[in-house]
């Protein structure tokens, strides 16, 4: 199987995973195993077209026709397919984590739940193999409503509120900005397809340019650039599973995902480094960086202080498409990989403690090392990533990016990235040394490791950070495909 | 094929024959047979018609052989063909829905009736829209008036009678405006036929009889359309009526007073009159623009869900009278787009608010707390017809803003763009109030024994919803149809 019908069931398949969830709703086994079988084809279907794909002539799958002359249509490109190979591994794995998470948490409506989670994986897909704007911003809708049971699972009044911010804030943003400068792009050019270099001729004038890089970049609320930031920490009331996968990698990353697709393939990168409102924009990003990590700084509560992390962390990869350097889009394209799996190795951990230990707060864990050896060292792992030290994963991606602020001649900015990573060993590296350096609270509280389940997706995804320092050299190409 | 030939008034003369054949029976089944009847066949004469007219062009039809400008002629023209389509379309699916719905909220010595007069609102309706006569209009809009003045009351809330009476005024206003108008113009030109008339008004375009009759004409038709601010009779009738009746009026009523605008507008007085000597683009703008925001924020406060939808539906007149006012093909060809998609949505909406009316009673934000799980086919339609009004793709609703914001900014008026954008935020506002009550609020205490609507209403509901993501994803009919209309309308290309 190849081109479009691989791609029609790269689709299809958490499609059909969703409708099995809910056929096998009273057997819980039978609906666990559709959705870890479904996670790993999918993912091997995402391999071979990785794998199988020209990029001089990828397929192309057209849905529909909503729009005269645009189509629904799904052409794949290499920064697509890191990001649909991103997620399409951490699937299967984030679905192995949560059997152990949701069941020792004893959680209720299992079936809505995995359900929701295909779904959303299903519009990941779409958004990361999207072909052309339109494409990708039903699918970023798509994600946006397929997630909202998983934020407010809880069905509480918190998750309540939380659901209304998150599906607000996301929704107001995407239709009031992105989709107006969806139209604009659309009412100037008459195309929305992904085209290396641009769509924008040169008889757009630069303010207009400026003032639809701004609607684009505030319009993916999805990448939590700050001022539109609040529904990430919100929606840390859903399972950690979701947090996990969702709110470390598929939403925020499609968020960001968007903003890279956007200066790539309809700015193009030259027209980029040209308008000035894309020195304020990473100059935004850079201030997102170093607000976001003093706000984790004071978060006890460690999802909300992961959450900020991720927020910093997504500043890296807006900043990176705002540089206008080839450097810094390869180096944004590869730190959404790094992120991932140094950010939801910290999240399956942060969600291990809770189900094992039942503590949600950083000053809580001291001691916890000696209790659950595996958690803390795979946080350590994870969180070195993040910090971008060798050998993990995270050096590289960060490398990039060093270089492309030097090579687009913004001192600052390199200075921003320098102080972050030195903000991240003291908010997250922190967290690992007290639970092995400082004495327990209280003894013999009967705390023990995490459910199996969840320690092999830990597992897998920790030794992710070390191998993809060893073996960045697949994903350094296929990011580098983007600016070639 | 003769019978074939007379369709454009047999699509009117079958529901208003039948709406007799009800009172006489007047047993509940009996007429509801006939409505069904009645209106399955208007469906396939409209469908009928709209081939035939996309393929051969527009059908004149002569009223008894008399030739038109003496004799009445009914003119089905794409757009007309495209509102039939609608109108019987939604006609019939109410019908299936009407049997149980009114079993429960009607008494059964007066379900015939209620029938009856939902012919006659439908018979009128159809005319409007099939005949080419002036005057005619006038007569088919009291037709259907007076007739939704009398179904509206029948709603089993007290307050029914006192909304029926005040859109009986306001309607009554309206009809005389409109009849005023008509008569200024036949002073000025000696004609009723509408051909006749866009030929013989620009002659004497430029006296203040003339104005004075466009004048007349746009206010009683705006009384008819709900255009914000003469709206104000439409909240309570359609939150009073019976559930049925509000689904039928929603989303048929309002657009057929579009219709009658456009034509009036475009077809009678042309868009040189209408936009260029009287300032009206500008007119319909500030009113259509003012209607989405402040319909939309009242909305938002609305307790009683079908209050709601009612202030969503003003909100929805104005962003079809909004692209009208950009004059321009885009925009005009969004305006009739939005007739076709919220007629979709509205009905979807107000037919699953009557399924859970047949459950619970009044529906209101606190009543259906929890419901999701009771009843969770009519809830989710509930949230599709809701995301569809959004604006969210993939569906219908998501299209029609499309083409009306491209209409906006290529005018430049991106400030306008930006107030339609608020409009869908403020719809999110309103729908999740409703999606948040449905999933996560606790049920009564009553609720448990709240069983899902009968299968006779789910089926009409998600023939909607289904149409809602359709014609999403799908536009190739509707917006097809809406393009080539509005080239017809505005003559050619322009």
């Amino acid at each position: 199987m190849s081109g479009a019908p691989l791609l029609t069931w790269i689709l299809l398949v958490p499609l059909l995973a969703a409708i099995g969830v809910v056929l096998t709703r009273n057997r819980p086994n039978v609906r666990e195993t559709v959705t870890v079988v479904a996670g790993i084809v999918l993912f091997l279907l995402v391999a071979t077209l990785a794998a199988t794909i020209s990029w001089d002539q990828p397929p192309t799958l057209v849905l529909a026709e909503p729009v005269h002359g645009l189509a629904l249509a799904l052409t794949p490109e290499p920064l697509g397919m890191l990001f649909a190979l991103v997620a399409g591994f951490l699937w299967p794995v984030t679905s192995v984590y949560a059997i152990g998470y949701m069941r020792a948490h004893h959680e209720q409506n299992q079936t809505r739940f995995y359900t929701a989670f295909a779904v959303s994986i299903c519009a990941a897909m779409g958004i990361a193999l999207a072909g052309n704007m339109l494409t990708l911003f039903v699918f970023y809708e798509i994600l946006s409503v397929a997630t909202y049971p998983l934020v407010t699972h809880a069905g509480n009044e918190q998750a309540k509120r939380a659901g209304r911010l998150y599906l607000g804030l996301l929704m107001g943003t995407s239709i009031g900005f992105m989709l107006l400068a969806m139209i604009w792009t659309w009412q100037l050019t008459g195309t929305l397809d992904f085209t290396p270099g641009g769509v924008f001729g040169n008889n757009v004038s630069s303010g207009v340019l400026s003032a639809l890089l701004v609607l684009y970049v505030f319009g993916a609320g999805k990448a939590a650039l700050m001022p539109f930031h609040r529904w990430l920490p919100a929606a840390m009331v859903a399972p950690t599973p979701v947090s996990a996968l969702l709110h470390a990698v598929a939403v925020v990353k499609a968020g960001v995902f968007t903003i890279l697709k956007v200066s790539v393939y309809l700015f193009g990168i030259d027209r980029i480094a040209e308008l000035p409102v894309s020195s304020w924009l990473a100059a935004l990003a850079g201030l997102t960086i170093l607000l976001a990590s003093f706000v984790a700084m004071t978060k006890d509560n460690l999802k909300a202080r992961l959450a900020y992390s991720t927020i910093s962390q997504l500043g890296y990869i807006v900043l990176g498409a705002m540089l206008g350097v080839t450097a810094g889009v390869i180096g944004g394209g590869m730190h959404i990989a790094m992120h991932a799996f140094g950010k939801i190795t910290l999240f399956f951990c942060a969600g291990a403690i809770l189900v094992a230990a039942h503590k949600t707060k950083v000053s809580e864990l001291d001691g916890l090392g000696r209790r659950m050896p595996l958690t803390m060292l795979a946080f350590l792992i994870g969180a070195l990533s993040i910090v971008g030290l060798p050998p993990f994963g995270g050096t590289w991606s960060k490398w990039l990016l060093v270089q492309g602020t030097l090579d687009a001649g913004f001192w600052v900015l390199t200075g921003v990235l320098m102080l972050s990573s030195l903000l991240n060993v003291m908010y997250l590296v922190s967290i690992p040394v007290r639970g092995f350096f400082r004495a327990p609270a209280s003894q013999g509280d009967g705390i023990r490791e995490a459910p199996t389940a969840s320690l092999i997706a830990i597992a897998v995804t920790t030794t992710g950070c070390v191998l993809l320092f060893f073996w960045a050299e697949p994903l350094y190409r296929l990011a580098g495909g983007i600016v070639r | 094929m003769d019978l074939l030939d007379h369709l454009p008034v047999l699509v009117v003369i079958m529901p208003l024959m039948s709406a007799p054949l009800c009172v006489l029976f007047d047993r509940a089944r009996p007429a509801w047979l006939v409505s069904m009847s009645a209106s399955w066949l208007s469906f396939a004469a409209a469908v009928y018609l709209l081939i035939q007219v996309s393929r051969d062009g527009t059908i004149s039809y002569r009223l008894g052989g008399w030739a038109p400008p003496w004799g009445i002629e009914y003119r089905i023209d794409l757009l007309g063909a495209y509102v039939l389509l609608i109108v019987t379309a939604i006609a019939a699916l109410v019908m299936v829905f009407a049997r149980r719905s009114l079993e429960k909220e009607i008494p059964a010595d007066r379900i015939a009736r209620v029938y009856a007069a939902l012919l006659l609102v439908f018979a009128g309706l159809t005319g409007i829209t099939a005949t080419g006569d002036a005057f005619n209009v006038f007569v088919f809009l009291e037709i259907s008036s007076l007739a939704s003045y009398a179904v509206i009351s029948m709603g089993r809330d007290r307050r029914a009678l006192s909304a029926a009476f005040q859109y009986l005024v306001m309607g009554t206003i309206g009809a005389t405006f409109i009849l005023i108008g008509i008569g200024l113009l036949y002073m000025m030109t000696g004609t009723l036929n509408m051909l006749d008339l866009a030929a013989r008004l620009p002659e004497v375009a430029d006296t203040r009889t003339v104005r004075a009759g466009f004048a007349f004409l746009t206010v009683g038709i705006g009384l008819k359309l709900a255009l914000f601010p003469l709206h104000l009779w439409l909240p309570n009738a359609y939150a009073y009526a019976p559930s049925a009746v509000t689904a039928f009026l929603s989303a048929t009523a309002t657009k057929v007073a579009v219709y009658a605008l456009l034509r009036f507008m475009f077809g009678v007085f042309g868009a040189e009159f209408s936009l260029n000597k009287m300032p009206f683009d500008l007119i319909l703008m500030v009113l259509g623009l003012a209607g989405i925001l402040s319909a939309s924020l009242v909305a938002v406060f609305q307790e009683d869900v079908k209050r709601m939808l009612a202030y969503s539906s003003v909100a929805q007149i104005g962003y079809m009278v909004l692209g009208i006012s950009l004059a321009s093909n885009t925009g005009v060809s969004a305006a009739i787009l939005h007739v076709f998609n919220h007629a979709l949505m509205k009905g979807a909406l107000f037919l699953a608010v009557g399924a859970l009316a047949y459950r619970i009673g009044a529906v209101t934000v606190s009543s259906i707390a929890g419901l999701g799980r009771r009843m969770p086919w009519t809830v989710a339609a509930l949230v599709v017809g809701g995301l569809s009004l959004i604006g969210v793709p993939p569906t219908a609703g998501f299209v029609s803003k499309w083409y009306l914001v491209l209409g906006t900014l290529e005018q430049d008026l991106w400030p306008v763009a930006l107030l339609v954008l608020i409009g869908s935020l403020l719809a999110l506002a309103y729908v999740w109030k409703l999606v948040e009550a449905a999933y996560f609020a606790e049920p009564a205490a009553d609720a448990a024994a709240v069983r899902e609507a009968p299968l006779s209403m789910l089926i009409p509901v998600w023939a909607l919803v289904i149409a809602n993501l359709y014609f999403g994803v799908n536009t190739q009919v509707s917006v097809g149809v809406a393009r080539q209309a509005t080239d017809l309308l505005m003559g050619g290309g322009g």
